[in-house]
Parts: C-alpha cells; sequence; structure tokens
C-alpha cells in the first residue's frame, strides 16, 4: 500500500524507520485521517517525521508520491465548480417537517446515484439533485436537515498537495545557511559537546569511618561528582567580507559561553596573526604565541571565518590586511602553529561547501584545518568530528 | 476520532487538534515542538480540561533522572528511622516514594501526564523512559512489586529542542511542530483572552507586534506570551490605539533586552526596519 511513499521518503533523505511505518498503518486502520488525503498528510507526517527540520523534505516526498492522485477533496472542488451561491432558501414550518423525514442512508444513496449521473452542473433551487439553495438532500446554502452539506463555510483544511507544495518549511531545512531563528537549535549541537550535570552521591566509606568516630551516630558524607567539563575556544573573523556573520556568530558565542564551562573566545580579521583580539571592536588583545604556551592542549578550537583573502594574506610577511599592522610572520604559519597545538579542532565557514575549491586561501586553510559549513548540517558534522576525536588523526 | 475537542480558552489549528487525536488513539506520547511562547505547556492543560482526566505535571531540570520519575527509595529516611528505633522500618514500601510516571500509572483513572521541557534532563534521559513508556510499566527490585498502568495516561512531552532527542524515542512519539500563529491566529489567541478588547487596539498592537518581530537583528523575538502581557498593560493602562501607533508604551513587556529596546526605538514608527542595509547606509 503506497509503500512507494516509504522509499520516496527515504530516497529524501527524511529518516523514517519500519517501525513508525507501521505506527501509520495502524493510525490508518483505525481510520484516524478520517479518509482525507489532506489529514492523511498531517498524520503521516506526525507519525514519520520527528524533526521539523525534515518537514520540508517531507513534502518533496510527498509531492512526488501524490502528485498525481485524484481526491475526494478535488471532487469536491469540481462539484463546487458546477455550483453557483444564490440567495438562502428559506421554507415554511410545514416544508421542513416534510423534510424532516428522510433518513440519511437514503441520503447518502440518493447522493451517489446524483454524482454519478453528474447532476450537479449549475443546480439552482430543485428538490433532488445537488445543488445551491434547493430542498435537495445535498448541496450547499439550502435547507434539509438529514443533508450533505457540500462547501460551504469555508474548508479549514487546504487541500494536501498544496501544502506540501508551498514548501512552507523550507527555511527551517538544515542545508540552509544558519540564520538567527536556528540559532538555538545551533547551539543544541554544540551542546553535545557539552558536560553532564553534578550528582550527588553517598559516599559510603566515608559514612563509614565519620560513623564510626562518632560511637555509631549516623553521619551521611555526600560527595560531588565533578562535572565534565568540556574546553571550547572560539576564534572569529569580524570585519570585511564576514561582517554580515559576526552578529550572527557573536550570538552564538555569547549564548555558548553560559554553557561550557571553560570557555575561551577570540576575534581576528581575516587571518591571525601574532595578536588575538579579545573582544569584537578589536581593541584588546592578547599575544597569540603566549595563548598557544599557556593554555593546555585539550581545548576543542572552533575556528569561525569565510577563509576567502588575498593569498598574500596568508603568506606574506607584512601581509595582514590593515595597513596599520605589520607581522613578522605569515599568517599561514600561524594557523600551522594553532593547528598543532590543539590537535581537536575544526574551521566552520558560512560559504557553501561547492564554492570552497574556486579561492585559493580556501583550498589552503582547508588543507590546514578540517573544513566544514556554518549550517545546522555542517556544525553537526563538525561536532561530531571534535566529540569523536577525529581532529586528531586529520592531515 | 474525536476524544480531545479543545477548549475554549485554548485556540489550537486542527493540525494539532488531529494529531492529539492520533496519539491518544494510538497511545503513544505526543511530542509538542515550538518556539517559546506557543502554548505548548498550555495544550497538556486543555487537553485535561478537555478529555476530563486530571494533569500531573512533570518538569524536567537539568539534573532529573529518568529514575525520579518512576520512583524513588529513601534510603537515608530508613536508615535514620533505623536509628532512633521508634519505627517498623521492615516494610520497605512506605520508603518507596513514587515519582510521577509511577503516579500516573498507579491511578485509578486515567490520567494525562506532562512530562514538560524534555530536553533539559540528560541526553540519555529520554532512553532511559522508552520502555516505560512503551509498555506502560516498571519493576519496583526493592519490594518485587510491579507497577503497571491500569489505564495508558495520555502523555504529551514538550521540549523546546534544546538538545537533539534520540531516534528510539523518536521512533515511539507522534510529532507535532506548533508554528508561530499568523496574524489571524493570533488575534484570535488576543480574544480568548481579552474578549472585551477593542478591536482597533488589537489591530494596532498586532501590527506593532509582528512589525518588532520582523527585526532579523532582535536578541529575543517576543513570543505570544509577551504579547498578552503587552496588551494587558495596555488596556490596564487605558492606552488609546492612536496611542499605540504613534509610539510604543509599555515596551518593556514585549523587549527584555536592552540592545532590542534600542534597536526598535531608533527605527522609524513609519515602520522602516533598521535592519542591516540601512545601517550600514548610515555608516558610508
Amino acid at each position: 500500500m503506497f509503500i512507494n511513499f516509504f522509499f520516496n521518503l527515504k530516497a529524501h533523505g527524511v529518516p523514517v524507520s519500519l517501525h513508525e511505518w507501521i505506527t501509520l498503518h495502524h493510525a490508518l486502520s483505525q481510520n484516524l485521517n478520517d479518509c482525507s488525503l489532506t489529514r492523511f498528510y498531517h498524520v503521516a507526517r506526525s507519525i514519520l517525521v520527528k524533526n521539523e527540520i525534515f518537514f520540508d523534505r517531507y513534502d518533496l516526498a510527498f509531492l512526488d508520491t501524490f502528485k498525481d492522485i485524484e481526491t475526494t477533496d478535488e471532487m469536491l472542488e469540481k462539484i463546487l465548480e458546477g455550483l453557483k451561491k444564490v440567495k438562502e432558501l428559506r421554507l415554511s414550518e410545514e416544508e421542513k417537517r416534510q423534510i424532516d423525514e428522510l433518513d440519511l442512508d437514503e441520503v447518502l444513496r440518493n447522493f451517489e446515484e446524483q454524482l454519478r449521473q453528474g447532476h450537479f452542473k449549475n443546480h439552482v433551487g430543485g428538490n433532488r439533485a445537488i445543488g445551491t439553495g434547493g430542498r435537495s438532500t445535498q448541496g450547499a446554502w439550502g435547507y434539509n436537515p438529514a443533508g450533505i452539506r457540500i462547501g460551504q463555510g469555508e474548508s479549514r483544511h487546504k487541500r494536501a498537495v498544496q501544502i506540501a507544495e508551498k514548501r512552507s518549511f523550507r527555511n527551517y531545512s538544515s542545508s540552509v545557511t544558519l540564520d538567527t531563528r536556528q540559532m538555538k537549535v545551533a547551539l543544541a549541537h554544540l551542546r553535545a559537546l557539552l558536560p553532564i550535570g553534578p550528582e550527588e552521591k553517598l559516599n559510603l566509606e566515608a559514612t563509614i569511618d565519620a560513623t564510626s568516630k562518632n560511637a555509631g551516630e549516623i553521619e551521611l558524607i555526600w560527595e560531588n561528582k565533578e562535572k565534565k567539563a568540556a574546553k571550547v575556544i572560539l576564534m572569529m573573523d569580524v570585519g570585511g567580507s564576514m561582517t554580515p556573520y559576526a552578529r550572527m556568530v557573536e550570538r552564538l558565542f555569547s549564548a555558548a559561553s553560559s554553557q561550557i564551562s571553560r570557555f575561551k573566545h577570540f576575534y581576528f580579521h581575516n587571518c591571525v596573526y601574532q595578536d588575538l583580539w579579545t573582544d569584537i571592536e578589536r581593541r584588546d588583545s592578547i599575544n597569540t604565541g603566549e595563548l598557544l604556551k599557556s593554555e593546555d592542549s585539550d581545548y576543542k578550537l572552533i575556528m569561525v571565518g569565510d577563509a576567502e583573502m588575498a593569498p598574500s594574506e596568508l603568506t606574506w610577511v607584512n601581509g595582514a590586511v590593515d595597513y596599520w599592522y605589520h607581522n613578522d610572520v605569515p599568517g599561514l604559519v600561524w594557523l600551522q602553529r594553532i593547528r598543532e597545538k590543539f590537535r581537536d579542532s575544526i574551521w566552520l565557514t558560512p560559504i557553501q561547501k561547492r564554492a570552497w575549491g574556486y579561492v585559493q586561501t580556501t583550498r589552503m586553510i582547508a588543507d590546514i584545518f578540517p573544513m566544514f559549513e556554518l549550517t545546522l548540517d555542517g556544525l553537526d558534522d563538525g561536532v561530531k568530528f571534535l566529540m569523536q576525536g577525529k581532529g586528531r588523526i586529520h592531515a | 476520532m474525536d476524544f480531545f475537542k479543545g477548549t475554549s480558552d485554548y485556540v489550537l489549528s486542527p493540525e494539532l487538534k488531529d494529531n492529539v487525536n492520533v496519539s491518544i488513539a494510538l497511545g503513544r506520547p505526543l511530542l509538542v515542538k515550538g518556539e517559546p511562547g506557543t502554548g505548548k505547556t498550555l495544550l497538556a492543560h486543555s487537553i485535561a480540561e478537555s478529555v476530563g482526566r486530571p494533569l500531573i505535571i512533570w518538569n524536567i531540570k537539568s539534573t532529573t533522572k529518568a529514575r525520579e520519575g518512576l520512583y524513588v527509595y529513601d534510603t537515608v529516611q530508613r536508615l535514620n528511622d533505623a536509628r532512633f528505633g521508634d519505627k517498623d522500618i521492615t516494610d520497605i514500601k512506605q520508603y518507596i516514594k513514587l515519582g510521577k510516571l509511577g503516579e500516573s500509572f498507579a491511578a485509578a483513572e486515567q490520567m494525562v501526564l506532562l512530562i514538560d521541557e524534555v530536553d533539559k534532563a540528560d541526553i540519555e534521559f529520554p532512553n532511559d523512559l522508552l520502555n516505560e513508556l512503551d509498555e506502560m510499566s516498571f519493576y519496583i527490585p526493592e519490594t518485587g512489586e510491579t507497577i503497571k498502568a491500569i489505564h495508558r495516561p495520555i502523555v504529551i512531552i514538550t521540549s523546546n529542542s534544546e538538545k537533539e532527542l534520540p531516534d528510539p524515542f523518536l521512533r515511539r512519539c507522534v510529532f507535532h511542530y506548533i508554528e508561530f500563529p499568523s496574524e489571524s491566529l493570533m488575534e484570535e489567541i488576543v480574544y480568548v483572552h481579552f474578549p472585551e478588547i477593542e478591536k482597533k487596539l488589537l489591530r494596532e498592537c498586532l501590527k506593532k507586534f509582528y512589525w518588532i518581530r520582523q527585526f532579523d537583528m532582535l536578541r529575543k523575538k517576543p513570543s505570544t506570551s509577551e504579547l498578552i502581557d503587552w496588551v494587558q498593560a495596555l488596556t490596564v493602562g487605558g492606552i488609546s490605539p492612536s496611542k499605540v501607533e504613534k509610539e510604543l508604551p509599555f515596551l518593556g513587556t514585549l523587549l527584555k533586552k536592552k540592545e532590542d529596546t534600542d534597536l526598535v526605538a531608533q527605527s522609524s514608527p513609519g515602520h522602516h526596519g533598521f535592519n542591516t542595509s540601512i545601517r550600514t547606509r548610515n555608516v558610508y
């Protein structure tokens, strides 16, 4: 039964399992979708898709599978096209009573009969056929208590295929470069780095000791398990081509700093030289060499920058983009030093992966640092990469 | 399948209603995600009211352990009691205290259980509850007892997507993502809270509210609950719609950060967003 849909979902990269597919069939066997494709769209989505970032792909898979399907919703529309709205019908009490006597089964039978014969084109008034303002048992804006109402008032559901076509969840898709709305979600991914909360635990030996010393008076000794601390350094490119991203990443910083117990962040412009700035306006700085000497090498380092600059900024002495700034050591060497110190490091860039090859400096930096896109997917991969310690084996 | 019909004080979309009913019919937990302030927690209250069942709320914190939801064996109390010998301590049962999940299983009638902000807890937390939520039963080794749900509780789980939830857990849930309400739905929502509100004032408030939400640079976008606070402040203060149009009184109820307030204050009331492009123009 429309098993295609399952494979289409898989093909579009929605992680569906057989477990969920079977659950969906349970739901269908109970007719929870009420025989409507629109409700099927929502019911199936609620059971099959568990993250809003996949809603867009779900829409695509849904379109692929059900694009050309003829649904009752569509049939309804066809009927409605044939109907014209007319003034509401008013009946006397006597007439109403007569109509009351019809029973619903009969009505339904009649409805199907009418439908088959196509008696619904521009039908106004009348007692039997589908139409508007009449006393027949089907149609709209008429009067019959046992009747079938078609399309009166506005349907609260939009057609499923139309909803899917709108693809309103495109922005939630995980391959879009991070915007502010997704900041929180992105942080969630960073949080995979994070510590497990403190735990209170009864220290049995110390308790027994203390109790014996206390002549049998029970003395409880609790101990606090130490937090597993994640140590993170973020270095971020500000100014120039990174300006549009600066605020965004700054937010990532400020939110992240409350999460991670030991967290340091620094700024640079295009490339790192002997100074690293500690504020975004680049007024206060520390010495990069000092930092490399004094910090433990078990920090996880995340560099954020577009890695797009003139090659001279990387390779020349005094190549820094700011004319007032002089560097005795080329930026590339500084990057290599940093990389050697912090083996668990990645570089995040807002530039799309397919564009990396076109910029020389991006290629050069990607040779030094494992590079990831600054998207939810990229961040996810990057954090996983860090957690698994793959940074150590990266060339 | 109309277990849940909605209540008069909670405006909900038909899709959400359907999804609630699907989760009840299938006996599976409903996982609700969405921006803060979109009424995730209130949904559970509304469900409980609609189906006429008591609501049990289990608030999750970063230190919450899955086991606490089932039961707690108060060994320290027992030790203390043993020390003074004034109580019979052979009956372990009196030191077993059922947690929220345990309570909802043991209850004589069907319960609505809200597990609030499940993503606050440790990443392994949902996994520890898999079997319990599947079978709706658990075993207490200390007493050799098995607590089994007489009536499967209706379980609502909310998440702010601070942490990823594990796949095996997700597989067992029905999922609904609450989108931020559109302007017309928002109008309905505010009406539910303030049936007496002037139409003109409400229009003006919503216009301003959605205008403020458009700012990309905001640290924290105002949400539904903040809008409701704001509208309340305006009605209590007796502010006229024309004043709301010209200035933004009580902005502090909508925006909680100084940077945000400054940003909005700098923007012209003529609905030109003070966004990056305009700022760049000022610089050069």
